[in-house]
């Protein structure tokens, strides 16, 4: 089977085994969670893959300022587009497990959430700022140097900000990162194949997309 | 007496260390695998939806591959 379809049917694959697994499998017990603990194994690898996204995208910005070649950008773009409609459902899973744990849907108490937020407004402002230039070559140029920023900043808010300050999210403030104590052997099991499944597939729309953005260059050329 | 006080007491303390409350009779019943079925499908329709634009977009690119051989070929 050629490498170009296996990484698509590895992804569903492992996404389908976590959907099923992750909900017959046996996790610990632990109070205020129940059964929810559940819910890392798709709330967290949506996050994860959106980071993989934008990772991309920060790197492909990188090569154009390098190179210029308009193909680049577009990958960037991209990337950030399907980081963008990842981040939107981990946050809907994120708000309906917060509801069932903590009894609120959102809270502005919480320095991972704000960080969340702002990061969702810096990668918007992204794609606004795209949209306001028409000039392909100064659009591809500003749009690369906000986006460093851009993951240096979402980088900031969720991962560093958060950790260093009290919050009731895990892994931030005091509380264990779902690594460390409540992550057991047997959530690993479904844990680890979920995250890579979930980046296969955004590796998938990625492709699609850029695949798409190629045609319609083609045909408006 | 104490002896029997102190039995009490200990009773009472595992009665406090009541095991987290989980979907156990869920499960027991199998409506769990109805959870995993109706998840499972939608999963499955949206994947047959993802599988249907590659599909698409595929045959435009080989269209439009097509078109561009044309041209070049043409007098």
């Amino acid at each position: 089977m050629k490498l170009k379809y296996l990484y698509k049917f590895v992804g569903v694959a492992l996404i389908l085994y976590s959907l099923i697994w992750g909900l017959l499998n046996t996790v610990p017990r632990l109070d205020i969670l129940n059964e929810t603990i559940r819910n890392v194994y798709y709330h967290v690898p949506l996050w994860f893959a959106m980071l993989f996204m934008m990772a991309l995208s920060l790197i492909y910005s990188v090569i154009y300022l390098g190179s210029t070649r308009q193909k680049a950008d577009t990958i960037a773009f991209n990337a950030a587009l399907v980081g963008f409609f990842l981040a939107i459902p981990g946050l809907l899973t994120g708000s309906v497990w917060a509801k069932y744990t903590w009894g609120t849907w959102w809270t502005f108490q919480d320095p991972k959430l704000n960080g969340v937020a702002i990061s969702v407004l810096i990668y918007l402002a992204y794609f606004i700022l795209r949209g306001s230039v028409d000039d392909p070559v100064k659009k591809g140029r500003i749009a690369a140097v906000y986006n460093i920023f851009a993951f240096v900043m979402m980088f900031v808010f969720i991962m560093i900000l958060p950790r260093l300050t009290d919050s009731l999210h895990p892994g931030n403030g005091g509380n264990p990162a779902f690594g460390k104590y409540d992550l057991d052997n047997n959530m690993r099991m479904v844990f680890y194949p979920a995250v890579t499944g979930w980046i296969l597939l955004s590796c998938w729309l990625l492709e699609l997309r850029n695949r798409i953005s190629a045609l319609n260059q083609k045909i408006y050329e | 007496m104490t002896l029997l006080a102190m039995m009490f007491f200990s009773l009472l303390l595992s009665a406090q260390q009541k095991m987290p409350q989980m979907a156990d009779t869920f499960r027991q019943e199998g409506k769990i695998y109805v959870v995993i079925a109706v998840i499972a499908v939608i999963f499955i329709s949206l994947l047959v939806f993802l599988v249907a634009i590659d599909r698409k977009v595929s045959r435009l690119e080989r269209k439009v591959r097509k078109n561009e051989s044309d041209q070049s070929t043409s007098i």
